[in-house]
C-alpha cells in the first residue's frame, strides 16, 4: 500500500491518470446538496446562476460579450473550487483502490469449537467473535487477535515493509490485520471486526474521504468566511441606493462582480482540500489518523511523552564493559563472550565482538567444529559449542537456570550483586556462562539516538516539551535523560504513572500526545488527545490510539505534530492572503463602477486599467485563476519550519499578508495587458 | 502645520501615555471590589445603596444574568428618560418655560442619552429645562458611562476566570464605578471648569449690554457639572447647541485640554486595566500601542488636511489652512485634535464643525467611527470593542503559527469566532442599510443641506455616529424629523445593545473554560508584531466594509476639490 501511495506522491499533481477523474468529480460536486457545505462558493454559484438568468432576460447597456466572459469566470471560479477538492480526494482513491486490491476474495478457515476442524467461508460472512485458523501461506481474513501460536507475518500489504514481523498470543504483539500473509506456521485468531468495520475499511474510508467530518478550527474558519460574506453582501447591496442618490445606476453585473471578488472565495474554494491533504500527507507518512480532529490536534501538542527504548535510545544496547566474577579475568570472560557473539547477527552480538578486540585485541574465528546455539523465546540463551565446550549468553536469571548446579553458590550471589550494579548504572547485563561456571557479566549500555538532541531542541523552540517515559530507576533515567536533552522524565513508570501524568498535564490545559504498543498503553492511549499507536501493538492499543503508526516507529510523532501545524498554517496563510486581495480589488473596481457618476474617481485606477470593463474583468479572472494556482499549495501545505510563534507569524505575514496585498496589483494589471491586447473587451 | 500645533499633539499623547497607568491601577481596584481610600468617605454610602435596594454585591452573575439585569436597568432608564422630557412643561426647574419635545426626538433623545451616544437632534439651550438636562440627562451621562465600564469588567473577567461559570454583579459593578470612579473625578473636574469660567447656575439666562449697545441674552445653566461627565463618560451631549465650541463650555485652550485628556482617560486606563486582570500588564500597553498608532496617523491626516487648506479658496486668495467652522481661540490644530479625539472615542462632543473641514480631514473623524471606535473608546465599550476585533486577530494569528488560536491563555473556538463576528457585523450592516434606505427616500433625501457626494457624506456621518454611538454631528443635516429622529433612534440602539449582548455571551465562554498555559509554540500577544496585526485587522476590516460609501462621499469630494469644485 506504501508503496502504490509513494509511488502516487510522486506523480505530478496535475498528471492525467489524477486529472481526468477528478474532472468528472469536480462536476458532480457541483451539485447543489453538495456545494451548500460551503456557503461561499454556494453563494458564488447563486449569483452566477442569477447573471445567467438575468444575461437571457434582462437589459442593462453592457455588452453581451462582456457579459458572457464573466458569467464564464465566475462559473470556472466554483468550478475550480470542486476541482480542488476533487483533486486532494483522487490521490486518496488511487490510494484506496490498492488497498482494496489488498482485502479482495479473503476466505477463511473458520473453526468449529475448540476442535481443529475448520469450514471454508467467504471472509465477507464473518462475525464478531469468530474463530479462524490461518496458515502458512494464507492470507489473513479479518482483523484479529491471536489466540494461541506464534507465527511470521508478512504485512507488506498494509505497511509497505517486506521484513516480516511476529505476531504471538499474549504480550503485546498479538493484533493480526486482515489482508496480511502468514508466512511460518499456524495461529489461531479471534475476529475483532466485524465485515466493513476492519482495520482496511477504516483506511480505505479514510484516505477516500468518505467519513470527512468537518474539524473544529476548519467549523471556526468557516464562520469567519460566512461572517465576511455577510459583511460584504450589505456593503455591495447598499450601493444601489447610495449610487441611485448620486443620481445613477450600477448594473447588477458590476456589482454580482464586485460581490464575488470580495468574499473569501480563495480559501474558501480551497478549504476542504486542505484537509483532505493534511490527512493525505499523514497516509503518505504510514500514519492512519482516525479523524481530522486528531490531526488538528496534533498541531496544538504541548507535552510529549516519548518511550524510552526506541524512541530516544536506539533499541538496541551497546557492550561497553566487560565484568568477570568467581576469579576469572575479564579478559577470560570477553574471550568467551567474542566465542559467544561470533555468530550472533544482533546489533548487541556486535558490539561484543567489537568490545572484545577495542579492549585485548581479540579476534577469533568461528572453530570448524562449532555449534551455534540460536536464540529462542523459550531458552532465552544463545551461544556456541565446540570440542568439549559450550559457552552460553543471556539474562541472568535464565542464564542460572540453565544451570542450576551454580546457581546458588557465592559466585552466583557475586553476579547477581554486579548485575544490580550494572542495571542500577542504566545498563543491561548479559551473563556469560562457560561449561557450567559463571564467568561473569557483559555491560550493555543506552546509546541514545544520533540527532535525537537536535530534535528535542526543534521540539522546544515549537514550544513543546518532552517527557522521557522509561521503566529505568530514577538515577539511569536522569542520565539518559540529561543525555539526551528531554525536558523531563517518568523513571519506574508503570501504566497507572503514565496515565496519572496525562491527566495532570491535561488539568493543567495542556494537550498531550504519546505513542504506545501494549495493552497497558490503551488506557494512557484513549486519555492522550493524540495517541500514537503502533501498528505492532496489540488490537486494544489500536482501538484506543486515534492514529496507527504503521511503521511502528515512535519518532514519527515528532513529524505528525508538524503535519498537523502544517495544516492550521496553510488554512490560516490562505484566508490572510484572500482577505489581503481584496485591497487590490477594490482598486481595480471602485474606479470602474463610479466613474460614471463622478469622473474624479478616475484617480483611483492606480493600476491604469484600459478600461472599466477590462479592470472588472480582469479582477474576476485574477480571482478565478489564483484558486488553480494556489491548489498546489493548498496540497502541499506551506512550508512548515520549527522556530517561535513569533518568528513563524512574521514570516506568514510578510508571505501571505503582504503578498496577498501586492501580488494582485501585479496579477490584475498582467491580466489586463492580455485581455486588451488580444480585445476580449 | 506648525510646531506648536506638533507640540501639543505631543504633549496631549505623552499625558495621556502617563495617565494610563494610575487610571488603569484605580480601575482595577474597582474591577476587583478591593478598597480604595474613598471607601472611607463613601462606603457607607455604597452598603446604603446596597441595603436600600436589597442587593446582595457579592452575589454573582451568569453572563445571561448580567445581560438580562443591564437590559431591564438601560430600558427602566429610557422609560424615565422619555417621560421626562415629554412632561418637561409641567416641571419645575424650567426658567424659560419650555413644552416638552416632539415624541420623536424625546424618542431619539432618550435611547441616544441611554446608549451613551448623545445624538443632539435639538439645540439644548433652547428646548430643554434645566430639569431635562439634569435628571433627564446628566443622570444618563453618568449611567451609560457606568455601564459601560462595567461591561468591560465583565468581559475582562471572562478572561481572566478559570472554569467559571459567573462575571460578577452588573449592580455591584455599576454602583462601584459611579461612586468611586465617576462622581469623584466629575466633581474635580467640574470644579476646574468653574475655576476657568464655565457657569454652574439655575439661573436661565443673563442680559448684556455689548460693547456696540445691542442687548444680548447669554443663555446659562449648570453647565460645568454637565461639561466634566460629558467628556469623562464619552456621552458628548453639550449644553448648548455648539457643544464644546460654545466659550461657556470651553473657555480656553487649557479647558479644552483637560477636555480632550478626560475624553480618552478612561479608556486607556481601561486597557491597563484589562492587562492587570489577565496577569500581564504588557497585554494592556500592547492594545494601547495599537490604538495610539491608529490615532496618531488619523491625527496626523486630519492636522495636515485642515493645515493645507483649500486650494479652491487658494487660487481666490485666501490662503492659509481651513478655518472655517473652527474657533479662532483653538485653531487648526487644536480643532484637528479634538475632532479626532473625540471620534477616536465615542464621545461625539466637538469644538469645531467637521461638516467644515475639507473632505479628508472630515474622512478622518468618520473613518475613525466605522472602525467600531475602538481606538481607545468609549468608556469601557471601546476595549470591549477591541477585544473583539482581538478575538478575529488572534484567530488568522493562532491558524498561521500551526495552533488553535488562543489569546491571554483562553482558546479561542468556533463559538468565540461566530459571535465576534455577529457582533463586529451589527455596525456596517445597520450603518450601511440605514443609510441606504436614507439615500433613496424622500424623506432621508430632505435632511442634507449641501447636495452632491458632500450632501451624501452629510447622512453617512450621522447614521456612522448614531450607530456607532458617538454622537457628534457633521452639521448641514436637519435631523430633527420623525424620519431621522426615528431611524438614527432605532440605529442608537442597535449599535449599542446588539453589540454588547454577543459580547457577553463570549465573556461567558471564556469564561468557563479552562487555562492554557503560554509555551514558546503559542504566539505572544504582547509585541510589536501583533500590536501590528491587530492594527492590520482593524483597518482592513474597517476599511474594506465602508471603502464603497467613502469612495462616493469624502473620496469623490476630495477629488473634485482637487480639480476646483466644491459642495
Amino acid at each position: 500500500m506504501a508503496k502504490t501511495a509513494q509511488a502516487s506522491a510522486n506523480t505530478s499533481l496535475f498528471s492525467a491518470d489524477l486529472m481526468i477523474p477528478a474532472l468528472g468529480g469536480a462536476f458532480r460536486k457541483l451539485h447543489p446538496r453538495a456545494l451548500i457545505r460551503n456557503p461561499v462558493m454556494f453563494t458564488t454559484a447563486v449569483i452566477a446562476a442569477l447573471l445567467t438568468i438575468l444575461l437571457v432576460i434582462g437589459q442593462d447597456g453592457l455588452s453581451t460579450g462582456f457579459k458572457l466572459q464573466l458569467i464564464l469566470w465566475l462559473w470556472l471560479t466554483v468550478f475550480f473550487g470542486t476541482m480542488a477538492e476533487a483533486l486532494a480526494e483522487g490521490r486518496g482513491k488511487a490510494q484506496a483502490a490498492s488497498l482494496r486490491a489488498a482485502k479482495a476474495e479473503l476466505t477463511a478457515k473458520r473453526l468449529q469449537g475448540d476442535s481443529l476442524i475448520w469450514e471454508n467461508m467467504p471472509a465477507s460472512a464473518l462475525k464478531l467473535g469468530d474463530m479462524l485458523l490461518v496458515q502458512t501461506g494464507d492470507l489473513i481474513p479479518a482483523d484479529g487477535e491471536v489466540v494461541a501460536g506464534v507465527a511470521t507475518v508478512n504485512e507488506a500489504a498494509i505497511t509497505g515493509e517486506s521484513a516480516p514481523v511476529i505476531r504471538e498470543a499474549g504480550g503485546d504483539r498479538s493484533a493480526v490485520t486482515a489482508g496480511t500473509r502468514v508466512i511460518s506456521d499456524e495461529i489461531r485468531i479471534r475476529v475483532t471486526a466485524g465485515p466493513g468495520q476492519g482495520f482496511i475499511d477504516r483506511m480505505i474510508a479514510l484516505v477516500e474521504g468518505a467519513e470527512r467530518q468537518k474539524t473544529p478550527n476548519e467549523i471556526a474558519l468557516t464562520l469567519l468566511l460566512v461572517g465576511l460574506t455577510i459583511i460584504f453582501l450589505i456593503a455591495v447591496g447598499s450601493i444601489p441606493a447610495f449610487a441611485s442618490y448620486a443620481g445613477g445606476s450600477i448594473p447588477v453585473t458590476i456589482l454580482a462582480a464586485l460581490l464575488i471578488t470580495l468574499i473569501p472565495t480563495t480559501i474558501a474554494a480551497l478549504l476542504s482540500a486542505i484537509g483532505i491533504a493534511g490527512m493525505d500527507r499523514l497516509v503518505r507518512f504510514n500514519v492512519l489518523a482516525k479523524s481530522g480532529r486528531a490531526v488538528e490536534a496534533a498541531g496544538d501538542i504541548d507535552v510529549l511523552l516519548l518511550d524510552k527504548t526506541g524512541t530516544i535510545t536506539i533499541g538496541d544496547r551497546q557492550a561497553t564493559e566487560f565484568r568477570a566474577v568467581g576469579g576469572h579475568s575479564a579478559e577470560q570472560l570477553a574471550h568467551a563472550a567474542l566465542l559467544a557473539s561470533l555468530a550472533d547477527e544482533t546489533p548487541e552480538g556486535r558490539s561484543i565482538v567489537l568490545l572484545a578486540r577495542e579492549i585485548f585485541g581479540q579476534t577469533a574465528e568461528v572453530p570448524a567444529d562449532a555449534q551455534i546455539i540460536g536464540f529462542t523465546a523459550q531458552t532465552r540463551i544463545s551461544g556456541i559449542s565446540y570440542g568439549r565446550h559450550t559457552i552460553q549468553k543471556g539474562a541472568v536469571d535464565s542464564i542460572l537456570r540453565a544451570n542450576p548446579a551454580v546457581a546458588e553458590t557465592a559466585t552466583a550471589t557475586e553476579l547477581r550483586r554486579i548485575t544490580d550494579e550494572i542495571a542500577r548504572a542504566g545498563g543491561t547485563p548479559l551473563a556469560v556462562a562457560k561449561d557450567g561456571q559463571l564467568l561473569g557479566a557483559i555491560f550493555l549500555k543506552d546509546i541514545v539516538k544520533a540527532g535525537i538532541r537536535e530534535r528535542f531542541g526543534e521540539l522546544r523552540a515549537m514550544g513543546i516539551r518532552t517527557v522521557m517515559i522509561t521503566g529505568d530507576n530514577p538515577l539511569t533515567a536522569a542520565a539518559i535523560a540529561a543525555e539526551a536533552g528531554v525536558d523531563d522524565f517518568l523513571a519506574q513508570a508503570t501504566p497507572e504513572d503514565k496515565l496519572d501524568l496525562i491527566r495532570k498535564e491535561q488539568a493543567g490545559g495542556r494537550l498531550v500526545a504519546m505513542c504506545g504498543d501494549g495493552t497497558n498503553d490503551a488506557p494512557a492511549l484513549a486519555q492522550a488527545d493524540v495517541g500514537v499507536a503502533m501498528n505492532t501493538g496489540t488490537q486494544a492499543a489500536r482501538e484506543a490510539g486515534n492514529m496507527v503508526d504503521l511503521d511502528s516507529d515512535p519518532t514519527k510523532l515528532i513529524e505528525i505534530v508538524g503535519i498537523g501545524k502544517q495544516l492550521l498554517m496553510t488554512r490560516g496563510a490562505l484566508t490572510t492572503f484572500s482577505v489581503a486581495n481584496d485591497v487590490a480589488k477594490y482598486f481595480a473596481i471602485i474606479p470602474a463602477m463610479f466613474v460614471t457618476l463622478y469622473p474624479q474617481l478616475g484617480v483611483l485606477n492606480i493600476m491604469g486599467l484600459a478600461s472599466p470593463e477590462s479592470a472588472i474583468l480582469s479582477a474576476i479572472i485574477f480571482n478565478a485563476l489564483i484558486i488553480l494556482l494556489l491548489v498546489p499549495l493548498a496540497l502541499r501545505g506551506v512550508t512548515y519550519r520549527a522556530m517561535g510563534a513569533g518568528q513563524l507569524l512574521g514570516r506568514n505575514i510578510l508571505i501571505y499578508g503582504l503578498g496577498g496585498l501586492i501580488a494582485p496589483f501585479i496579477g490584475i494589471k498582467l491580466i489586463d495587458l492580455a485581455i486588451t491586447s488580444i480585445a476580449l473587451v | 502645520m506648525t510646531i506648536q500645533g506638533w507640540l501639543l499633539i505631543a504633549i496631549f499623547t505623552s499625558l495621556l501615555l502617563l495617565l494610563a497607568k494610575p487610571m488603569g491601577l484605580w480601575l482595577f481596584a474597582l474591577y476587583e471590589g478591593r478598597r480604595t481610600p474613598l471607601h472611607r468617605i463613601l462606603g457607607p454610602v455604597e452598603a446604603g445603596f446596597y441595603r436600600l435596594s436589597g442587593i446582595d454585591p457579592a452575589e454573582e452573575q451568569g453572563w445571561r444574568r448580567y445581560a438580562v439585569h443591564m437590559l431591564i436597568f438601560n430600558s427602566m432608564l429610557l422609560l424615565f428618560t422619555y417621560a421626562v422630557l415629554r412632561l418637561q412643561g409641567g416641571l419645575p426647574l424650567n426658567p424659560l418655560g419650555y413644552d416638552g419635545p416632539s415624541a420623536d426626538l424625546a424618542f431619539n433623545t432618550a435611547i441616544s442619552f441611554a446608549a451613551n451616544t448623545n445624538w443632539q437632534s435639538y439645540g439644548g439651550e433652547s428646548t430643554l429645562s434645566n430639569l431635562s438636562q439634569m435628571l433627564g440627562l446628566t443622570i444618563q451621562n453618568f449611567l451609560s458611562a457606568a455601564t459601560g465600564i462595567s461591561l468591560a469588567f465583565a468581559l475582562f473577567r471572562g478572561f481572566a476566570r478559570r472554569e467559571a461559570k459567573t462575571l460578577g454583579n452588573y449592580w455591584a459593578d455599576m454602583t462601584r464605578v459611579t461612586l468611586y470612579l465617576l462622581l469623584p473625578m466629575c466633581v474635580v473636574i467640574a470644579i476646574f471648569y468653574v475655576a476657568s469660567g464655565v457657569p454652574q447656575t439655575l439661573a436661565a439666562s443673563v442680559d448684556v449690554t455689548t460693547l456696540e449697545g445691542a442687548k444680548q441674552i447669554l443663555a446659562l445653566g449648570p453647565v460645568a457639572s454637565q461639561e466634566a461627565i460629558k467628556l469623562l463618560g464619552t456621552n458628548g451631549g453639550g449644553f448648548f447647541n455648539v457643544n464644546s465650541a460654545h466659550p461657556f463650555e470651553n473657555p480656553t485652550a487649557l479647558t479644552n485640554l483637560v477636555q480632550m485628556l478626560s475624553i480618552l482617560v478612561v479608556g486607556a486606563g481601561l486597557t491597563w486595566t484589562f492587562g492587570k486582570a489577565v496577569g500581564n500588564t504588557r497585554q494592556g500597553w500592547a492594545i494601547l500601542a495599537a490604538m495610539i498608532t491608529i490615532f496618531l496617523v488619523g491625527v496626523t491626516i486630519t492636522y495636515w488636511q485642515e493645515a493645507a487648506g483649500n486650494p479652491v479658496l487658494h487660487h481666490l486668495g485666501a490662503m492659509g489652512g481651513n478655518m472655517e467652522g473652527k474657533e479662532t481661540r483653538f485653531g487648526i490644530a487644536q480643532s484637528a485634535l479634538y475632532a479626532v479625539v473625540t471620534t477616536a472615542a465615542s464621545c461625539g462632543a466637538v469644538n469645531a464643525m467637521h461638516d467644515s473641514f475639507t473632505a479628508l480631514g472630515g474622512l478622518i473623524p468618520l473613518f475613525n467611527m466605522q472602525l467600531g471606535e475602538v481606538v481607545i473608546g468609549g468608556v469601557g465599550a471601546g476595549i470591549y470593542g477591541f477585544l473583539l476585533f482581538a478575538i478575529l486577530a488572534i484567530f488568522v494569528a493562532g491558524l498561521m503559527v500551526g495552533r488553535t488560536p488562543e489569546y491571554v491563555g483562553k482558546k479561542i473556538e468556533a463559538r468565540e469566532v461566530k459571535l465576534a463576528v455577529l457582533a463586529i457585523a451589527v455596525l456596517p450592516l445597520t450603518i450601511l442599510s440605514f443609510t441606504a434606505i436614507a439615500s433613496v427616500t424622500e424623506a432621508g433625501l430632505a435632511g442634507p443641506l449641501n447636495h452632491g457626494p458632500h450632501g451624501f457624506s452629510e447622512i453617512l456621518y450621522a447614521f456612522t455616529s448614531a450607530v456607532a454611538n458617538n454622537g457628534s454631528a457633521f452639521a448641514g443635516l436637519s435631523a430633527n424629523t420623525p424620519f431621522y429622529n426615528g431611524l438614527l433612534g432605532i440605529g442608537m440602539w442597535i449599535g449599542r445593545f446588539f453589540v454588547i449582548i454577543p459580547m457577553l455571551a463570549i465573556a461567558g465562554g471564556l469564561a468557563a473554560k479552562k487555562y492554557t498555559p503560554e509555551t514558546a509554540g503559542s504566539f505572544p500577544t504582547t509585541g510589536p508584531i501583533w500590536t501590528a496585526l491587530l492594527i492590520g485587522i482593524i483597518l482592513i476590516v474597517g476599511g474594506l466594509t465602508f471603502l464603497p460609501s467613502l469612495a462616493l462621499g469624502p473620496i469623490a469630494d476630495h477629488f473634485a476639490m482637487v480639480h476646483g469644485q466644491l459642495f
